[in-house]
């Protein structure tokens, strides 16, 4: 079996089936143990105890650039090659996105607040996730409002990739420009500026979301294979109706 | 386990973060149970997909 053959609505229905449930599993167990690694994470010696919020704050970061990484790829599958999964897989993502990039935004606030000593700066990180989270509710807004799946498919689409220019000035915003937000401290050059004893539970905890991500996508695009089949029906049923 | 003085904050924080996945985890299995139960009232109704298969079969 190639992978295109994996790609085919109906295998994928019958193969996500059967990882589903592994995977939820798989997702609690390391979600379990990040959580657990995270609350007995040490003080830092300038933050305190709200280095904990930097556990649950990152990983949403992280996933909201990553999720519309996975829907740039998709919008690419649906311009390109047109296949019926591509479109499937950037809708579904569109809303677990969404909530990922509000958390960061939520989280983040709740950190600076205590820190900063304020909630909100109109800096160019904490601006351009703002304006990722906007992109995020218009691409949903947009899915809604076309009717036709395969019509709203494209528009998507192409909207989706212009919104991939974003992702670059997020990442590099804390080093183009003087930003409230501190520089890169994971994925940087020169390695991690981070302890071990706060690097192990951010790493763990990361793989978690990114775990919850992919087992709640893959049941999303289940639903969503499923709406389109209920559609499909519903048409049919309408036209026998006529005939 | 103390939190110091910023104690509302990060459990506020863990909270959010926690009612907004379990949000996330109920809306798509709600979401589910509803397309299945649509696809049960087409198969119902007699109306098959185009490969002959009922509406209800996950293949």
């Amino acid at each position: 079996m190639t992978l295109i053959d994996l790609a085919n609505p109906t295998r994928f229905m019958t193969l996500s089936a059967r990882i589903l449930p592994w995977l939820a599993a798989l997702t609690a167990i390391v979600l379990v143990i990040g959580v657990y690694q995270s609350a007995t994470a040490p003080d830092d010696y300038q933050q305190g105890a709200t280095v904990k919020i930097m556990f649950i704050h990152v990983p949403n970061a992280w996933l909201s650039m990553f999720v519309w990484g996975v829907m740039s790829v998709a919008a690419l599958g649906t311009l390109v090659w047109r296949h019926p999964l591509a479109d499937v897989a950037a809708k579904a993502a569109a809303p677990i996105g969404a909530c990922f990039t509000f958390l960061a935004l939520v989280t983040g606030s709740l950190w600076g607040r205590p820190m900063w000593g304020t909630y909100w700066e109109w800096d160019a990180r904490l601006t351009s996730v703002l304006i990722l989270f906007l992109m995020y509710l218009g691409l949903i807004a947009l899915w809604r409002a076309v009717e036709d799946p395969s019509r709203a498919a494209r528009a998507a689409a192409v909207l989706t990739l212009v919104g991939a220019i974003n992702l670059p000035i997020i990442k590099f915003s804390v080093d183009w420009w003087n930003t409230l937000h501190q520089p890169a401290s994971v994925l940087r050059a020169g390695g991690p500026a981070l302890d071990r004893a706060f690097l192990i539970p951010l790493l763990v905890m990361a793989i978690a979301f990114s775990l919850l991500f992919l087992t709640l996508h893959l049941a999303a695009m289940r639903n969503e294979i499923l709406r389109r089949r209920v559609r499909s029906l519903q048409l049919l049923q309408a036209s026998r109706a006529e005939a | 386990m103390s939190l110091g003085p910023y104690a509302a904050f990060i459990v506020t924080a863990y909270l959010l973060v926690t009612a907004v996945v379990l949000t996330l985890i109920a809306w798509i299995t709600f979401d589910y149970r509803r397309q299945q139960r649509r696809l049960r009232e087409l198969d119902a109704a007699g109306i098959l997909r185009r490969s002959g298969r009922g509406a209800t079969d996950i293949g």
